[in-house]
């Protein structure tokens, strides 16, 4: 019988280490193992003992890519324990912050990460040598979401000025006008984003999945919304546990998510695009069609187009909210301790992220539940991987395990998995 | 990347939270305490555009990072980038592996790499989340301190 392992063994990284194995079996593949060791489970355990407003800052170290969405998540279930109600200005500040991030993560992600794959290049140094221009336009568009996540975080990484109520300190209207020339410009340069990667070459590949993601009834969702699906879910993120469960399985040390039936189910930019479509801005929804996607989208190869239009929604969405912000009365709402539990979903730039939190009742964490997008959608990365690897599986071994990386990459994985620069090898039984 | 200033710029790269990994961001700390006012140090995660963003405030950048090459721990390495790419180690241990070397060479093939350029590597022992920097790699951060300091002295006088 015809055995072949495909292993890309990750070299140990600070941030977060993976590792990928696909067994072939008589030319099928058989397994699929996406192994991830990552920190979120540590940070739990750090939280126990920890004051209420300690979070923000702890879980913000978690990932040094999307730290405003730990912020985020961790402040929204704080404030749902202790009962705050924030202003629509600290309301609006979120979500302007939450723009910043998902600027600079998914331009990250399209130029320096994901694109080299589809131009057939090692990674985004090569890249540069034939298409210099187009990574610099990456890196300026992605330096405006930096500085965006600076002005209202206080600095670029690791944002230090949110707490629990709001932020230490809000901007003043004329501060958030000076973004407005680069924010114009960064829309125009998403929108040229979304029709280059439009013009790569896709695999046509579609899975029946499960989306999940967040909704709300007026705006595209980042920080609020009800968790919904395409399978009719519709629940708070009081209920999160009650319809997921987390897995541990035996190759990684991440806990696997499932819907609480056993299924894999798909978190991230694909699920919000599809569930949400209606509540992108008309210049994004416009710029979607021409880039050939539908209201929906089942393609995971084509996951670098939805994020192109995400970018492009987001500098809209800044630029709407810095015309409209009017400066608070007060940077942020009190907060007294009290014995409850709190939760909160948002959504970071791979997906969701749920937090809850029990606190006792002078604000002491007792519990902590952290579950990162990444740890959702493996097991659906696992599946297709299983599904679509068969297509390719006469290719020489070399470009068989780039196919294998690339799918691994449509999701954008918090972990290194998402780097060019692995140390592969091919075992044959 | 128009807003260019002259002098010398100070990197130091690292995670605080992850033991040795520290080693850059400790010896920025203490150049900002000990060398002239005007010096200019800034921290930072390693993620590779946001270190090319800063290439183009000086002239001279000077970057300081902690390294796993199988050296012993403490080792410190000087690499002048404009000469040569960093040797293959793993530098830039940081998020998502895109890090120091892949930042230096991308600012190489986009012409934006700074007139000079030079990386200080530290070897670290452990990299342990919430650990202390270990006592071999407090001697060497001093050690490149103090290697910083006479080379800025020259640079002035």
């Amino acid at each position: 019988m015809a055995r072949k392992t495909i292993k890309v063994d990750y070299l140990a990284r600070v941030e977060g280490e993976g590792a990928l194995t696909v067994t072939i079996r008589d030319d099928r593949v058989t397994h699929a193992e996406l192994r991830i060791f990552e920190p979120p489970r540590f940070f739990e355990a750090f939280l126990r003992g920890r004051a209420f407003s300690e979070a923000v800052d702890i879980t913000s170290r978690i990932c040094g890519i999307c730290p405003v969405a730990y912020q985020m998540s961790s402040v929204h279930a704080m404030e749902d324990a202790l009962g705050v109600k924030v202003a629509k200005p600290i309301r609006d500040l979120r979500r302007l912050l939450y723009c910043g991030e998902w600027i600079e993560s998914h331009a990250l992600h399209i130029y320096m990460l994901h694109a080299p794959d589809f131009l057939g290049y090692q990674g985004a140094i090569e890249m540069a040598r034939d298409h210099a221009e187009i990574v610099k336009r990456g890196l300026d568009l992605k330096k405006t979401g930096n500085a965006l996540m600076s002005l209202i975080g206080g600095r670029e990484i690791h944002p230090i000025n949110v707490r629990v109520g709001g932020f230490y300190k809000t901007p003043l209207k004329r501060e958030l006008a000076v973004l407005n020339d680069s924010l114009k410009r960064a829309r125009d340069q998403a929108l040229e984003t979304v029709r280059w990667v439009s013009g790569f070459d896709f695999p046509d590949c579609q899975r029946d999945y499960e989306l999940v993601a967040l909704s709300h009834p007026d705006e595209y969702p980042l920080n609020e919304g009800r968790i919904v699906s395409n399978r009719g879910l519709n629940i708070g993120a009081s209920e999160y546990d009650a319809h997921f469960q987390e897995i541990h399985v035996a190759h990684s040390n991440a806990l696997q998510s499932r819907t609480r039936e056993g299924n894999a189910y798909l978190v991230g930019p694909l699920a919000r695009f599809s569930l949400n479509f209606q509540r992108l801005t008309p210049l994004a929804q416009d710029a979607a069609k021409e880039a050939g996607l539908g209201p929906s989208c089942s393609n995971p190869y084509r996951s670098i187009v939805v994020r192109a239009v995400e970018v492009l929604y987001a500098c809209d969405e800044a630029l709407r909210i810095i015309a409209g912000y009017e400066e608070p009365d007060r940077p942020f709402e009190p907060a007294e301790p009290r014995a409850g539990v709190g939760f909160a979903a948002t959504e970071a730039p791979r997906g969701l992220l749920y937090h809850r939190y029990r606190l006792d009742d002078d604000g002491t964490i007792l519990e902590a539940q952290i579950v990162p997008p990444t740890s959702q959608n493996q097991a659906t990365i696992e599946e297709d991987l299983t599904v679509f690897i068969n297509d390719w599986i006469d290719l020489p071994d070399e470009a068989l395990k780039h196919r294998c990386e690339q799918t691994v990459r449509n999701y954008d994985p918090c972990i290194s998995c998402a780097t060019h620069f692995l140390d592969l090898r091919v075992e044959r039984g | 990347m128009t807003d260019k200033q002259s002098g010398i710029l100070i990197v130091g790269i690292g995670n605080p939270d992850r033991g040795d990994d520290a080693a850059g961001r400790a010896a920025v700390a203490r150049l900002k305490a000990l060398g002239p006012k005007n010096l200019r140090v800034i921290e930072s995660d390693g993620e590779a555009t946001g270190l090319l963003a800063r290439f183009s405030e000086a002239d001279e950048v000077i970057l300081i990072d902690a390294v796993l090459s199988g050296a012993a721990p403490g080792t410190v390495g000087r690499f002048d980038v404009n000469e040569a790419p960093l040797p293959t180690g793993r530098f830039g241990i940081s998020t998502h592996g895109f890090g120091l070397a892949e930042a230096i060479e991308l600012a190489r093939t986009l012409g934006c790499l700074p007139r000079r350029c030079v990386v200080y590597a530290i070897e670290g022992r452990s990299f342990t989340l919430g650990e202390r920097l270990s006592p071999e790699v407090e001697t060497a951060v001093e050690g490149v301190i103090e290697s910083i300091l006479n080379t800025i002295s020259l640079t002035a006088g």
